[in-house]
């Protein structure tokens, strides 16, 4: 597989705090990437920085053949080849079916009808099309952030806890969703989560994090089973205090 | 004094264009101003409530002081300013409005207003989920879609700012009086002329005028009632 994003030197700093520095990390097009690591590992600054809403501070980020740049055009052209799905989604005050619709609209991308029932169909909020988006449960609004997402049809999916705060059928259906999307569509999925066990379900390869620096890549078995670095055996055993 | 109110109804329904001319200089007036504020303000509003920009504390404290500002004072500045010995009256700009013109008190107007639908536009905007930036972002919005959808999302916030306007300037007797003048036929206003009959001792005449400026406040105000409640619904 080829890489949809390499990252070769990364800094990020927030003032002259540095949150994150990634000497080197593909990322593969059509893979699910499990990103693990304590909080305050930089998890949700890669996902920003995925999403070209981060920039760098030093080091150069490639997405496909195209480098995130300073041109704020160029940057927004590769925004919106991507997205993210939040822990809390934010939901516009309107109806299922206008969030759902959302996207396209802002990329000026012309779905049809059908293309909307079918992200709907696909998350079952078939029956809620027509609700106001601000009276749904939890579960629901992550849904339809998912299907808003999807409808999308981005090169890559980032998801940022997804599943945090929701109870266990959502957290299945959710999961079922995004393999189902990987799988169909071959889109590449960012998975942010502190659910070991959802990593391992989910993702063909997995990332530690810790301390902004990128510890240990590997395919989730090695990553679980024998990893390479003995810091990710001891997150994954649960032994690492931080 | 219900006999005159009565009568001054009577008088009113069965009246002239002289009235009716009193209410559409009003709403004419009124509505300008009020346009005009809200193209300036609502950015403004916006503007002062998501960015951050050097100068931007000088500016919340100017809103502030503008929502405050007694409209009779601000009177007396735009007045001291169109007369011809005034700052710019004495310049004799062809595009400035003379003193005693309808287009003085929409000036006028526009200067009470303005702040008001500032100040409220910059609350109702930080009023809005911080969150929302980044998602709207994520899903791929520029520059301008991310404000526009803030603002939408502030809505309800953003017509109560407009209404506030609207409320400051219909109701406003004390700068339109000096700036104005009250003169019959030409700009007389709602307000200056229920001050007139006042002092005439027509307190019915005065009462019932009253009552059309109410019935005015309360037509727009419904109408923005419903309109939220439509955006409540949603």
């Amino acid at each position: 597989m080829t890489a949809l994003y390499s990252l070769r030197q990364v800094t990020v700093r927030y003032a002259a705090r540095p949150v994150l520095a990634v000497e080197e990390l593909d990322i593969l097009r059509g893979e699910i990437l499990a990103v693990v690591g304590p909080s305050g590992a930089g998890k949700s600054t890669l996902l920003r920085l995925l999403n070209f809403l981060q920039p760098p501070t030093t080091g150069e980020v490639r997405f496909g053949d195209a480098l995130y740049s300073a041109s704020r055009d160029a940057t927004l052209a590769m925004r919106r080849r991507v997205t993210t799905v939040f822990q809390r989604p934010v939901l516009l005050r309107r109806t299922v079916e206008v969030n759902v619709a959302y996207g396209p609209r802002l990329r000026g991308v012309d779905v049809g009808r059908a293309d909307i029932d079918a992200a709907l169909a696909e998350v079952g909020l078939t029956e809620l099309a027509q609700q106001p988006a601000r009276t749904l449960s939890g579960g629901e609004a992550q849904r339809v952030a998912l299907a808003r997402a999807m409808v999308l049809r981005p090169d890559a999916l980032l998801l940022d806890e997804p599943t945090a705060n929701l109870d266990p059928y959502n957290v299945g259906l959710i999961e079922q969703i995004v393999a189902r999307l990987n799988r169909q569509h071959g889109t590449t999925i960012v998975l942010v989560t502190h659910n070991l066990h959802q990593a391992r379900r989910l993702a063909h390869r997995a990332l530690l994090l810790l301390e902004g620096r990128a510890v240990e890549v590997a395919d989730t078995r090695t990553f679980f089973e024998s990893p390479a670095d003995p810091r990710t055996g001891a997150f994954v055993r649960g032994e690492m205090v931080y | 004094m219900s006999n005159g109110f009565a009568e001054a109804l009577t008088q009113i329904l069965g009246r002239d264009n002289q009235l009716l001319e009193i209410v559409l200089l009003s709403l004419r007036v009124s509505g300008i101003a009020l346009a005009i504020s809200s193209v300036i303000g609502i950015p403004v509003g916006a503007l002062l409530g998501l960015a951050r920009f050097r100068g931007r504390r000088l500016a919340v404290a100017l809103v502030y002081t503008g929502m405050a500002f007694p409209p009779v004072v601000i009177g007396l500045f735009v007045y001291l300013l169109l007369s011809r010995s005034g700052v710019l009256g004495s310049l004799g700009l062809p595009w400035l409005p003379r003193l005693f013109t309808p287009e003085a008190m929409i000036l006028a107007q526009v200067i009470i207003a303005l702040p008001l639908v500032a100040g409220f536009t910059m609350a109702a905007v930080q009023g809005v989920d911080p969150a929302l930036r980044l998602q709207v972002q994520a899903l791929g919005a520029s520059r301008w879609q991310t404000t526009w959808a803030i603002l939408e999302e502030a809505r309800v916030g953003v017509i109560a700012a407009v209404m506030a306007g609207f409320g400051g300037v219909i109701s406003e007797v004390g700068a339109v009086m000096l700036v104005g003048g009250n003169i019959e036929g030409q700009t007389r206003v709602l307000t200056t002329a229920i001050v007139l009959e006042t002092n005439k001792g027509n307190f019915g005449l005065a009462l019932a005028l009253g009552v059309i400026l109410l019935g005015m406040a309360f037509a727009a105000n419904f109408i923005i009632l419903h309109l939220q409640g439509r955006t409540f619904d949603e």
